[in-house]
């Protein structure tokens, strides 16, 4: 896709755990299963590894979207990473609602090692969804310093 | 700050043709820290890999990023690269310029512009990155199987003959578990002690396997490679090297109301006992709930009829503790007790019995010496019926959620045996489904409908009523013809469900292996590592990691040892250095991590620490980085910090999303 | 609250304590504070009213490194905060002796002053011993009444309960003082547009000064070292261009403390801002309740906690909330 000077460029972390999801996009790319190069892959051992401090360190940055993916639950390498890492995002997606941050700027997705097709739509859509809401400002701007 | 060394590989044109590599050298030569970047056309060749090396030694690199193909392509090939040069391993990281760039973007300036932005975030994390170094911890070359059953008699002997000590403890007085119980087994309608024996002789008699009967796992301490295990022999009363095993004792006991544990309670045995003719060892043990010298001090008979002067009345519960290098699992199972199920009446009537209890009285050495005959009164029965799913597929909790898997086979073989032996007994089967995935099952399943003429009913029951007549009031639906059935039957047979033996929880819990709630043993993955714990140095085998038939958990066993074997041939064992690492100065206590933690690697212990010239006693975190995995489900449950990943850690992190975000 | 002097003065004095951790007066009648009383003498300060509202249970942590016993005082509602804090193996329960008190409502100067009364100089009514429903008040303008119930702290509104969870004995009558939803604000908040939600927190975060008395007053904010005060996370880069702890700082003490706070409310208490800092707490609380079953921390301490435990049929984390 050419590069429009007026096109939202959105910025999208992504954080993959190295056993399924990783894996998971490596497949996409090796099947050339495109998604927009928005998405910039960070590399965790385990969903469980994502403190929500990341999250919101990326959002604060400017970032436009977060999505986390996993192996699929009960797929964990470590077993019960995934489990936890649920519960985190499930509490922390929350309170980002409850403090008006757009829905859809977080996610969750369970990609396995096999989901290369998975891992790009989930991707595409991701940035499709991020495109509509446009550029992160309120959690930029949760603190007017005035 | 680092001195990084960044290497482009073109890939051949599979970079190359998307990912302008000049450019990407050019851009982040000038990123702080860099001060070597150069692009190749194949860094993972061996010259590529000679440009690391040149450069590590001419430029003193402390760091290298390699943007390439996926680090699960050649992060171990550049890392062994580097280590020649004399750099740690573990201060080169991977930007996946391929499978995450050139090979989805199409445009050339929006992939270079990717591809830099990875680099970069690469080499924010080089930066951070610190050397580490895989530990080493050794093996002792000895195996404990915990379970006497045919799953941990199969494994036991084939660790055995791979040259390893192995030592199997039994809860029980013999070791033979669940399969010494049954009679016949399907599909081949064998004969279950036939087979069995003799593996339990060869278990005996192999000079690598000892065998602790009415023994039990008191302890566990320690991790892969290097458990220490206490083992309580439990009071036998009787001397195991003095005893001939002539059962004199036995018939002689005074004391002869005990149920018999054997024959599942449908008879009865006496105070001092084997439970059956083949037992391993052939030594009694003496109950001493029941023994009447234990009781009231009196009596003594046993002790005087035994010529060998075995019975040991003063005997003591003895710990012997032993070390290992690998644990197996192997508990088994037992039924489900029925309490709940007062729809079937099988806490009202003798007749209504469970397939298990049908396997004693199938058997010549049974309470009913191999006769079918009801035990309320012990007539012939004429009308037999058998209920499948007895707590199996069960939506409340009652039951159990899963398949037992073995009911439909087991039920199909009752029902030809009895069709065998006693064409004038009509048998109705009453199931939800029939499943016979398995080698020659479905066909066997078939035998039992078409050869034996055996009457199965897609329905279940919903009540068993005993009737005055003594007989049983079957209440059943046929979902097929969509009708209610009303059947007097004599015998009721339930197919009831089967779990893990309840002993299972405790020692999971010693081994911190993780189990699930129908209290199964998790598997450390359950596709691609079935028969290994998330603990590592644990290994599953048989019924405690799944329900599973005879064939299928021999073959398991057999898989538990590969694995126990494939651990104990190592000298040492070399340990991910990615593991969690505690600050103890920020670490509250909390116990929050140890919480989370899969491996039980996490304790706590109570530590003098210096914190800025303020000594003081703090309970504190400690990794076992032998158990630890690297998963880092600890880092974030800690508030403070404390805990941090190595090569993964929350700074590095970090710095990889600023990089991206900027 | 004689009595409660007279028993600290006679375990001081059989030496079952070596100090005891309470309340002295302030300057005005309505600000005590925690104090530490070494000897009988001066338990002449000691002083419990319906102005005590502070929590005691974080002075533990320190009081559970000196030798022998602390007496603590706890309300009903401390008692809970000393619980997970004992579950996190914070405070050595061997080193307290913990006088449970009772409580028959905390009171806000602050909601006072909103109803319109200043120049205060003595409020009576608000000693334990004759908690009642008027607030008689001296102020330099004449005298004035007030409702006590009109001026409770907003979490005794919302109260969970009168009953110690931990104690070696208690003390005094406590009385009923619930006659609020305790998570009608947040459902409120809830219902809000996400514009709406997000003007509503933007106006009272940027009111936050960072003064850290939120964090300092904390039960479960009790790390050793924050992690905004370490170099753990490249987080606490004090200088004005680093915005992170500016911005996230409410969203990540909310985080850290889910599941291990015990809603009692302290941070809103002390805010000199006035800030409602209590409603990012009591939203996590509301949603592990909805979402995993109801947990009270503090209330049992072999309890699973919600954050370090799970189920396999936990809901997914982008299902439609509201």
């Amino acid at each position: 896709m050419p590069l429009n000077e007026n096109e939202f460029r959105p910025k999208i972390v992504a954080f993959c755990c190295n056993w399924c999801s990783y894996a998971g996009a490596d497949l996409a790319g090796s099947s050339r299963l495109s998604y927009p190069a928005d998405v910039k892959i960070i590399k965790v051992p385990c969903s469980c590894r994502v403190n929500p401090m990341f999250i919101l360190r990326a959002f604060e940055k400017g970032a436009d979207g977060v999505i986390l993916c996993g192996c699929h639950p009960g797929d964990c390498h470590y077993s019960t990473g995934n489990y936890y890492a649920r519960r985190r995002m499930t509490l922390l997606f929350s309170m980002l609602d409850y403090l008006g941050i757009e829905k859809g700027r977080t996610r969750v997705e369970w990609v396995s090692a096999a989901e290369g097709v998975k891992f790009s739509q989930t991707m595409n859509e991701f940035v499709e969804k991020i495109r509509s809401l446009g550029e992160n400002v309120r959690l930029g701007d949760l603190r007017c310093k005035n | 700050m680092q001195r990084i060394g960044v290497f482009v590989c073109h890939c051949g044109s599979n970079i190359a043709a998307t990912v302008d590599v000049k450019k990407v050298v050019e851009v982040v030569s000038k990123e702080p820290g860099v001060c070597h970047a150069e692009d190749y056309p194949y860094m993972c060749s061996e010259a590529g890999q000679m440009k690391i090396l040149e450069a590590v030694k001419e430029k003193n690199l402390s760091g290298v990023v390699v943007c390439s193909c996926s680090p699960r392509m050649h992060e171990a090939t550049f890392r062994k690269a580097a280590e020649r040069a004399g750099l740690n391993p573990y201060m080169v990281e991977i930007a996946n310029i391929r499978e995450h760039c050139s090979w989805i973007h199409k445009d050339m300036e929006e992939a270079t512009e990717k591809a830099v932005i990875l680099a970069r975030a690469a080499i924010a994390k080089v930066n951070l990155n610190t050397p580490l170094k895989a530990g080493e911890s050794r093996v002792t070359k000895r195996a404990l199987v915990i379970g006497g059953g045919i799953a941990g008699i199969q494994t036991a002997l084939d660790i055995a003959d791979a040259g390893y000590e192995v030592d199997i403890v039994e809860k029980t007085p013999s070791i033979g578990g669940r399969m010494s119980q049954l009679d016949k087994t399907f599909p081949t309608l064998d004969c279950s002690a036939c087979i069995l024996t003799p593996k339990m002789v060869e278990a005996a008699a192999h000079e690598k396997i000892n065998i602790y009967t009415y023994s039990e796992v008191d302890k566990v301490t320690g991790f892969v490679g290097d458990f220490t295990v206490d083992i309580r022999k439990k009071a036998r009363s009787v001397n195991s090297d003095k005893c001939t095993g002539c059962g004199v004792c036995q018939e002689k006991c005074p004391s002869k109301k005990s149920l018999n544990e054997f024959n599942r309670g449908l008879n009865t045995r006496s105070a001092i006992y084997t439970p059956f003719a083949q037992a391993i060892p052939n030594v009694p043990v003496i109950d001493r709930d029941a023994c009447i010298k234990f009781k009231t001090g009196k009596c003594g008979v046993c002790e005087k009829v035994c010529q060998a002067g075995a019975i040991d009345y003063n005997q003591q519960d003895e710990i012997i503790t032993e070390k290992y290098g690998a644990i197996v699992v192997a508990t088994g199972f037992d039924t489900i007790k029925l309490d709940n199920y007062d729809e079937y009446a099988y806490n009202q009537s003798k007749d209504v019995i469970t397939s298990l209890e049908l396997e004693r009285i199938m058997n010549a050495a049974g309470p009913t010496k191999g006769h079918l005959e009801r035990l309320s009164d012990g007539k012939a029965p004429k009308e037999m019926v058998f209920i499948q799913c007895v707590g199996s597929r069960c939506s409340d909790t009652r039951g159990k959620s899963y398949c037992s898997k073995i009911c439909c086979m087991y039920t199909a073989k009752h029902a030809m045996l009895i069709r065998d032996k006693y064409p004038d007994v009509n048998v109705t089967v009453f199931y939800i489904d029939v499943r016979t995935p398995g080698k020659n099952f479905d066909e066997f399943y078939r035998r039992a409908v078409e050869e034996y003429g055996v009457n199965y009913v897609k329905g279940q029951v919903g009540k068993v009523a005993p009737l005055p007549n003594g007989k049983l009031l079957v209440q059943g639906s046929d979902l097929l013809d969509n009708k209610q059935i009303l059947k007097e039957a004599d015998m009721v047979v339930l197919a009831t469900a089967i779990e893990p033996e309840a002993s299972v929880r405790k020692i999971a819990t010693m081994l911190t292996a993780s189990i699930d709630t129908n209290n199964f043993l998790t598997e450390a993955h359950p596709k691609l590592r079935p028969v290994e714990s998330p603990t590592a140095g644990v290994f599953l085998s048989g019924v405690c990691q799944g329900p599973k038939d005879i064939p299928e958990t021999v073959a398991q066993a057999g898989a538990a040892a590969v694995k126990a074997i494939g651990l104990l041939a190592k000298d040492k064992l070399t340990t991910n250095p990615c593991t969690a690492k505690p600050d103890e100065l920020l670490c509250n206590g909390c116990s929050q991590c140890a919480n989370v933690c899969p491996y039980g690697a996490i304790t706590y212990e109570n530590k003098e620490v210096n914190d800025h010239g303020i000594r003081e006693t703090r309970r504190v975190a400690q990794v076992n980085s032998a158990l630890c995995q690297g998963c880092g489900a600890c880092t974030v449950t800690c508030p403070s910090g404390a805990m941090d990943l190595q090569g993964f850690s929350n700074r590095q992190i970090i710095a990889e999303v600023d990089a991206i975000c900027r | 609250m004689q009595e409660l002097v007279n028993r600290a003065k006679e375990l001081l004095a059989n030496g079952t304590v070596q100090r005891v951790l309470g309340w002295k007066a302030g300057d005005m009648a309505y600000n005590p504070e925690p104090s530490y009383f070494e000897t009988e003498a001066d338990l002449s300060d000691f002083v419990y009213d319906a102005f005590c509202g502070a929590n005691l249970s974080k002075y533990m942590i320190e009081a559970s490194k000196k030798e022998g016993k602390t007496l603590v005082f706890l309300k009903p509602c401390d008692s809970y905060s000393f619980n997970q804090l004992l579950k996190e193996h914070r405070v050595d329960r061997e080193k307290a002796y913990i006088i449970g008190v009772g409580c028959k409502g905390k009171l806000d100067i602050e909601t006072i002053r909103k109803q319109g009364v200043k120049g205060i100089e003595e409020i009576s009514g608000a000693s334990m011993d004759d908690a009642c429903d008027t607030l008689k008040i001296k102020t330099i303008y004449g005298d004035k009444e007030v409702s006590y119930q009109s001026a409770m702290l907003e979490r005794c509104h919302v109260c969970k309960g009168k009953d110690h969870v931990v104690y070696d004995e208690v003390i005094g009558e406590s009385r009923d003082t619930v006659d609020g939803e305790r998570f009608s604000e947040v459902q409120r908040i809830e219902s809000m547009t996400p514009e709406e939600k997000f003007l509503f927190f933007q106006k009272e975060l940027s009111k936050c000064i960072r003064c850290n008395a939120c964090r300092n007053v904390c039960p479960a904010c009790s790390c050793r070292k924050c992690v905004f005060d370490s170099n753990k996370f490249d987080s606490a880069q004090k200088a004005n261009v680093d915005s992170f702890e500016e911005k996230m700082f409410h969203i990540i003490r909310a985080f850290h403390v889910a599941g291990r706070c015990t809603d009692c409310g302290e941070c809103s208490r002390v805010c000199p801002q006035g800030i409602p800092l209590h409603l990012f707490n009591r939203k996590f609380i509301k949603d592990i309740n909805e979402f995993y079953g109801d947990y009270t921390a503090g209330e049992d301490i072999d309890a699973e906690a919600p954050l370090t435990h799970f189920e396999f049929t936990d809901r997914e984390p982008n299902e439609e909330r509201g």
